[in-house]
């Protein structure tokens, strides 16, 4: 099939300088590695910092998978595929054990990731600093030297208002012992995951022109305090309405019929794995 | 005599980069602290002065003489052109602070000075909650307990009578005096043997004003903090102040022990001064 675009949508240059960031970004653990994004047919604030990534990565044997909120089949996610489809003819799938190539935006499989497999991660604000340091010098600065107060700041505050901390997703992470990353908006369910992933995790920001990495097996820590450590959403008792998960992440949905509240695995690929399986059996 | 604990020699501050007319060190060549050939500002030039343990030191002066920028280079708001300051916690005093690293300079920020930001803006983050803003300075010092750090910050705002139901809120809501008393919170909550005070008072009402100068003068007692305390305010510093240095154009013209100078003034500028306030 002849394509009208480059193979993978950019020109080789482009790609190239992409992997270039993605392999500074590997070897600087959490440390933001700006980039001259690229313009996209989709909007940014759309995933392009992960979709130029994932272009930038994939070769013609990969396998690809597109999740955006736990679901394969968002608009989103398949407008994405779509896309990368077209412009590499690669095969995509929604199994995660089938996929060498994951782009997500705002979740981790709940299926554990193996060392032949990468996640792209798409960033909406790739600064943990930017809430309490609206000035991007400044916060190249406290990088520099390692002062995390203001992350720490803020998880205080969230304690003397709410009692505990709130941060609903996007907990900021110590990566080996150095850098402050913003996990992008992850539940903190999925913080874990982070922590000696076997899978290489990619984290691309568009808007902000900024790649970083945790590279397989490294230690990512989830900051918190002496006397407030950090918790995972509390998922004790919930079990999933369809595939009778546990200790999954779920997501809370009202019967419409009886109006009662019941629970579902938020990741949809695995839920559907789970009931064929038990289909099967 | 008590010992030193902060020594400042020879301090410099320039904005902008001078010109062979200006350069030179030549106090003729400049309008006040201003090069005209060049456009050059002398914020400070050669400032020096000692100050003693669990003394206040005054430094007074017109607006734009320089005292702001004293402190803000004391405290790496503003990187000095030239000059050493030397403290006992760091390489013993044998070593300027200036020469100290990113992770240095930070540890002495967080230990060894407390600072009140003549502008209540740069010293607090209006939109947090007073509490957080006290615990910021701890943070940034390593305390990592919630429960030890509140209760400090409880405790200190107790004792510069912010109410305890207002210790959520944001200094946004509050008092320009009020705001004061959370920046002073705020610069005794790591225990710091020395205090740098910008205009504590300026801009309150007389009533308010009084209640502040109050707190310092009792923080004083208790702490036996040293303090440099920089006030455009004679009366201020008359009442605080053990000794006080007055600045010019950048300069320090006069020196001593603060009832001298206001008995008998020597420099043509401070007699200006202390009359005014007569
Ligand atoms: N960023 C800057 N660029 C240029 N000049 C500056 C800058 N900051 C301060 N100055 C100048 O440095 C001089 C000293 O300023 P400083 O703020 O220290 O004065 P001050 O004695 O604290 O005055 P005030 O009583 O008004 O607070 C002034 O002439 C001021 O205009
Ligand atoms: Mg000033
Ligand atoms: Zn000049």
């Amino acid at each position: 099939m002849k394509s009208l675009y480059n193979y993978a949508f950019f020109d080789e240059g482009s790609k190239r300088e992409i992997r270039r960031a993605s392999l500074k970004a590997i070897a600087i653990p959490g440390y933001q590695v700006p980039f001259a994004s690229r313009e996209m047919p989709i909007a940014r604030g759309w995933g392009t910092g992960g979709l130029q990534v994932t272009l930038s990565l994939i070769g013609k044997s990969d396998v690809l998978k597109v999740i955006d909120q736990g679901a394969d089949e968002s608009v989103n996610a398949v407008n994405i595929k779509k896309l990368v489809g077209k412009t590499t003819g690669v095969e995509t799938t929604e199994e995660t054990e089938r996929a060498t190539l994951i782009q997500s935006r705002h979740r981790i499989p709940e299926t554990p990731l193996r060392e032949d497999q990468v996640l792209v991660l798409q960033v909406p604000i790739p600064e943990p600093l930017r809430f309490v340091e609206p000035s991007e010098e400044t916060t190249k600065r406290l990088h520099a030297e390692a002062d995390y107060s203001g992350a720490y700041l803020l998880l205080f505050e969230q304690i003397m208002r709410y009692g505990r901390v709130s941060t609903g997703a996007d907990h900021p992470v110590e990566v080996r012992d150095r850098y402050v990353m913003a996990p992008s908006p992850i539940p903190r369910f999925d913080n874990p995951k982070m922590d000696h992933s076997s899978a290489l995790i990619l984290l691309g920001a568009g808007r902000e022109k900024k790649i970083y990495a945790v590279p397989p097996y490294t230690r990512v820590v989830s900051l918190d305090f002496e006397d407030h450590p950090f918790e995972i959403e509390d998922v004790t008792g919930r079990v999933c309405r369809q595939c009778g998960a546990v200790d999954v992440y779920f997501d809370e949905l009202v019967d419409e019929e009886t109006g009662e509240t019941f629970f579902q695995c938020n990741d949809t690929s695995y839920c559907l794995a789970r009931m064929n399986a038990e289909a099967d059996r | 005599m008590n010992k030193i604990v902060l020594q400042v020699k020879e301090l410099g501050k320039r904005f902008g980069e001078g010109c062979p007319r200006c350069s030179g060190g030549d106090p003729t060549a400049l309008e006040r602290n201003y090069c005209p050939a060049c456009g050059t500002v002398y914020a400070l030039s050669d400032v020096s002065l000692d100050l003693f343990e669990s003394e206040v030191l005054g430094i007074v002066g017109e607006s734009g003489s320089g005292k702001s920028t004293v402190l803000n280079c004391l405290y790496f708001d503003l990187e000095p052109s030239g000059g050493e300051a030397f403290i006992a916690q760091y390489k013993n005093g044998n070593e300027s602070i200036f020469s100290g690293s990113g992770q240095t300079r930070r540890y002495i920020r967080n230990h060894v000075f407390g600072k009140v930001y003549q502008n209540p803006v740069l010293g607090l983050k209006m939109k947090f909650s007073s509490l957080a803003n006290i615990a910021e300075k701890m943070i940034a010092a390593g305390n990592r307990n919630v429960g030890a750090m509140e209760n400090r910050a409880r405790e200190l705002l107790t004792h510069v009578s912010i109410p305890h139901h207002r210790m959520k809120e944001a200094p946004a809501n509050f008092s320009g005096g009020m705001q004061q008393r959370v920046q002073i919170a705020k610069a005794l909550s790591n225990n710091p043997p020395i205090l740098l005070l910008d205009e504590v008072t300026t801009g309150l009402d007389l009533s308010v004003q009084a209640r502040v100068l109050d707190l310092v003068k009792q923080i004083q007692r208790e702490l036996s903090i040293s303090m440099l305390l920089v006030s455009h305010d004679l009366g201020v510093v008359r009442m605080l102040a053990d000794r006080t240095i007055v600045m010019l154009n950048g300069r320090v013209v006069e020196r001593g022990l603060t009832d001298q100078i206001l008995e008998d003034p020597q420099h043509p500028y401070t007699q200006e001064l202390v009359y005014s306030l007569l």
